[in-house]
């Protein structure tokens, strides 16, 4: 054969793509559908979730050397739209969807990930159900509600300790919605069995998340006399109740949550100022003594230089770790393949991360277990952590400074 | 069984919440009261208001309370243009097609509003917003205070304008009888424009009363539409002491729902109320038969 | 009449065969418009055949959805049985709210207002009871998704879309047949003058509440696709004014009362929303909001400017 006849056979082979892995290797792209709510009632924490995935590509590139390119899509808090945008983004070539936030949205977009075989990290999504479903496409890095109350619950134990403060009694409000359920749930039935946890619940008020107004609330709450305020709550309602509180000339020991939103995102402080003080979040949050912490937030300031990554430590945090994810098991398959990258994302094991807790690494079900949460405390304006100590940089505050028993 | 003074308080913020709810339901039962059109787009109109009051108090500091004049003005003109070169035409519309128009409306206020505030919750934040009065037993509010104070003043303005006033009697005249005030001469197409403009007026002093309360974000809208609307029915449609009433009923009864069952499930009372009314007492409390 | 029916053909074919062409996420739209087709078509019995504006219809795919959602998730009892008793339901639930209204005689606006109450009631209430899930949710189990399992109505996407299709197919063959018979010309007499037709000894209320029945046991199929084809309810979502008000958006845009009106409003709605989306990311235009904006003007323009809705318009237009 003649060395033209032999390059023309290369060249039509090549084209065929008879030499698939070596063509791919070299100049593949991971394509990410990343699914977030920037629009609807969800739609500020899908702009913060947002943030943390736009800063990914370039860390990921440093950190990995693969690239990745973002196709981005807004579900506008709407469950059918999210089926929708999950379906037009496989169809757009998808090698992978990091979303969505909401459990509703994440239990449509495992549906059709499933039925696509196509992998889906879940980035933030709480209703144990999700990873319950013996799907095989479906991941999840992040805590269940049951796990988020566990911890919760474990953390206040700690807080009492490290403060020497034992307060007997505690009023639980919570709001009235998919998140509060489960974690009043989950409340219920550990509660009782904490030993370390000697406080006993006096009163238990429910409220709409949807309330403009909370002043019955409130009012029950503080006449219930109980030592401090354990809270179940989102954003809005958060600054309600505060506000409330002072209105009503009501101040317990503290306000501690459990596990949930609110307490710790940029509007508590931008709305209450000194008031958003001393509260305490125990949620999923990332690790500011971790190296990959500091990479984060660099890059994070470069394209933000106007913001502050603390206030995203959980919706940017967990949806970057998302992509990683996604970005490690490429970079092992070395394949775009949806089976070959579900595959590998099973056999994820990454200690190099930012969020707090073990190694990630995927069970059976696809989730992770050992993420573990921070006590994160409003301090001088801004979400401090100050448990555990290993991760903590400044020491709790409980009970609140000028607190006196009524 | 809660404490009598957990109870006085409760009733007392009730009240006056429900007067400011009022107020915004005022609006709502003039319109529906002689236009006769059903205003879904009305707790959009609030929350627009709102975010005016935030952006004079943002750009000129100024109190939310003294913003009223200048963002009800705005809202008088807004209201009667709308009235008279959108929604006049669809006066003789069935009702899903009224209903439909002003959905549409509603879609894009609220979702204007989104594009250019963002999803972030804006407020104002002016000293007296976490002051109370201690009077014995009760704490009183005393934003609240002032904002039941000036939905008060802007009803009894309201009322006296259609007392009194040869303009004001006209309007009656045609909400009564539109036949015989055209045939009387009277300019009803202007005279409903104006009943527009009045009612946006209202929205907008309940507006700026409301965000010294209450933190404005898009999807607070429909939450509003569908509380004035409890309270016009419950009040009296075309009757605005009904409004007021209704405000302040709803208000309480809402409370103390809230303090003997479920907070959670205070809405529901609300609901429950409105059916009663709708079936026993359609006209509400204070309304008139058709 | 020749030609509607060649067109119906045409049309019908089209939809059998859209699966052999379409993508995925064609499919999934299509199949989202005749869900909202269906549902249209189902309301559009009450209010366009009985004239009675609903504005709570999502209180009835509520209700059908949590009925034969409970049914399987409790005791594993598939969807064939539990639509019965959706059906049940919902039958009751129109029944009395149509009775009430017109013992009462609520009519018009005080009418859609009931019935915004009535949903909004339900919605509180569902979010209180937690053998259903409560605001948590019910989740319902997907066993497998590759063969279709008609029994218990678990298959790919492919499956569900041909069933809503034909649910679609019936749900206009029956109001075809609706229309033309007794039962539709006494409603139409009632529309239109109801005083008059009483005083001809039609027995308005029968009627009324034949077609509250009728349409709220269609809406309660729809629940009862919509439990088995998402798998998980929310009172909060499902319940919601919101989803209310998305139900008659297809039927009043393509034309109330009419037979095609309600599919081709849902259509173009849909493919608008979609085309919006499209066009809004291909411009880089992407601000939350704006897509609704002119969702919203779109809309504002159609109710204006056409307000019988668009398929009276152009049925003339293609002199159908």
């Amino acid at each position: 054969m003649k060395r033209r006849q032999f390059n023309t056979a290369l060249a039509a082979l090549a084209a065929t793509g008879a030499f698939p892995s070596l063509a791919r290797a070299q100049s593949q792209k991971l394509k990410v559908g990343v699914i977030l709510p920037r629009s609807g009632y969800l739609g500020f924490i899908g702009q913060s979730c947002q943030k943390g995935a736009d800063l990914a590509p370039d860390v990921i590139k440093e950190m990995l050397g693969v690239d990745i390119e973002l196709m981005n899509a807004d579900f506008e808090s709407n469950v059918d739209t999210a089926r929708n945008r999950a379906e037009r983004l496989i169809q757009e070539g998808a090698n992978v969807l990091v979303g969505p936030f909401d459990s509703g949205a994440a239990a449509a977009i495992a549906q059709v990930a499933e039925q696509r075989g196509v992998p889906f990290v879940i980035n933030i999504a709480a209703a144990p159900q999700i990873t319950e479903q013996g799907y095989k496409y479906v991941f999840r890095n992040f805590q269940t509600a049951i796990d988020i109350v566990r911890e919760g619950l474990d953390l206040i134990g700690e807080l009492f300790q490290a403060t020497n403060v034992v307060p007997r009694t505690a009023v639980y409000m919570h709001v009235n919605d998919t998140f509060g359920q489960a974690m009043t749930k989950g409340i219920g039935a550990m509660l009782p069995r904490r030993t370390q946890l000697p406080f006993k619940i006096v009163d238990t008020i429910s409220y709409d998340p949807a309330a403009k107004d909370l002043t019955v609330e409130v009012s029950k709450a503080k006449a219930a006399n109980a030592d401090f305020l354990l809270l179940v709550c989102r954003l809005n309602d958060a600054i309600l109740l505060r506000r409330e509180m002072v209105k009503q000339r009501w101040n317990p020991m503290g306000i501690i949550s459990p596990g949930s939103p609110g307490m710790y995102e940029e509007q508590y402080f931008k709305t209450l100022g000194k008031l958003s003080e001393y509260s305490i979040s125990n949620v999923p949050w990332y690790n500011p003594k971790a190296k990959l912490t500091q990479v984060v937030e660099k890059a994070f300031l470069k394209q933000n230089p106007k913001d502050k990554l603390v206030f995203h430590g959980l919706n940017a945090g967990f949806t970057f770790e998302a992509i990683l994810i996604a970005a490690d098991a490429f970079k092992r398959a070395k394949s775009t393949d949806p089976k070959t990258l579900a595959d590998a994302i099973r056999q994820t094991n990454i200690t190099e991360k930012m969020t707090l807790g073990g190694p990630i690494k995927f069970n059976q079900k696809g989730q992770v277990e050992g993420i573990k949460s921070a006590c994160v405390q409003n301090l001088h304006m801004l979400p401090t952590v100050v448990l555990p100590k290993e991760a903590a940089t400044a020491k709790p505050v409980f009970p609140v400074p000028g607190y006196k028993k009524a | 069984m809660p404490a009598a003074d957990l109870v006085a308080n409760v009733v007392v913020s009730g009240i006056l919440t429900g007067l400011v709810y009022g107020l915004m339901a005022l609006g709502l039962s003039v319109i529906f009261g002689v236009v006769r059109v059903v205003n879904f787009a009305h707790g959009e109109m609030m929350i627009t208001a709102m975010y005016a009051a935030t952006v004079l108090f943002a750009a000129l500091n100024l109190d939310p309370f003294l913003a009223m004049l200048p963002v009800a003005a705005a809202f008088f003109v807004f209201g009667y243009v709308l009235q008279a070169a959108v929604i006049n035409r669809f006066i003789t519309r069935p009702e899903h097609s009224q209903f439909m128009l002003l959905v549409a409306i509603a879609i894009i206020l609220v979702n204007a509003m989104l594009m250019v505030f963002g999803p972030d919750a804006r407020n104002v934040q002016v000293d007296y917003q976490l002051d109370s009065y201690q009077v014995g037993p009760l704490l009183v509010d005393k934003a609240r205070l002032l904002a039941a104070g000036a939905a008060l003043v802007a009803a009894a303005a309201l009322f006296a304008f259609f007392r009194y006033s040869l303009t004001g009697k006209a309007i009656r005249a045609c909400a009564d009888n539109y036949l015989g005030a055209k045939v009387v001469g009277l300019n009803v197409k202007h005279l409903y424009a104006l009943t527009f403009g009045l009612g946006a007026a209202c929205v907008a002093i309940a507006g700026c009363a409301m965000v010294v309360l209450v933190d404005v974000t898009p999807p607070l809208g429909p939450a509003y539409t569908l509380l004035a609307f409890v309270i016009v029915i419950v009040g009296g449609l075309g009757s605005m002491a009904g409004a007021l009433l209704g405000g302040v009923l709803i208000g309480v009864s809402e409370a103390l729902a809230g303090l003997f069952i479920d907070p959670s499930a205070k809405s529901m009372f609300s609901f429950g109320l409105l059916i009663l009314v709708l079936l026993l007492r359609p006209q509400g409390l204070l309304g008139r038969r058709a | 009449m020749n030609r509607r029916s060649i067109l119906l053909a045409v049309l019908a074919a089209f939809l059998v065969a859209l699966p052999l062409f379409a993508g995925n996420y064609a499919l999934s739209v299509a199949t989202l418009i005749l869900y909202f087709a269906y549902t249209g078509q189902a309301w559009n019995v009450m209010m366009g055949f009985a004239g009675q504006l609903s504005l709570g219809h999502a209180l009835y795919v509520g209700v059908g959805a949590y009925a034969a959602g409970a049914l399987f998730y409790h005791l594993g009892i598939g969807p064939w049985a539990g639509v019965w008793l959706a059906i049940a339901l919902c039958v009751a639930f129109g029944l009395v709210i149509g009775f009430l209204a017109f013992r009462f005689s609520i009519s018009g606006v005080y009418f859609a207002l009931l019935t915004i109450a009535f949903a909004e009631f339900t919605r509180i209430g569902f979010d209180h009871l937690n053998f259903i899930g409560g605001p948590g949710g019910m989740f319902l189990r997907v066993a497998q998704r590759d063969a279709w399992d008609l029994a218990n109505f678990r298959g790919p996407p492919l499956m569900y879309y041909y069933a809503i299709l034909a649910l679609t197919m019936a749900a206009f063959a029956l109001c075809s047949w609706l229309l033309k018979s007794k039962a539709g010309y006494y409603w139409q007499a009632i529309r239109e003058n109801e005083e008059a037709a009483q005083a001809l000894g039609i027995a308005s209320l029968r009627w009324k509440l034949l077609a509250m029945a009728i349409s709220s046991a269609m809406t309660a199929v729809s629940g009862v696709f919509f439990a088995f084809y998402y798998n998980n309810l929310f009172p909060e979502q499902i319940f919601n004014i919101s989803r209310s008000i998305e139900i008659i958006l297809g039927p009043v845009i393509g034309g109330v009362g009419t037979l095609f009106g309600p599919v081709l409003g849902a259509a173009v709605l849909t493919l608008l929303s979609e085309g919006i989306t499209e066009s809004l990311a291909a411009l880089g235009w992407e601000i939350p909001g704006v897509k609704q904006v002119f969702y919203g003007v779109v809309l504002l323009a159609v109710v204006m400017f056409m307000p019988n809705g668009i398929w009276p318009a152009l049925a003339k237009r293609l002199r159908l």
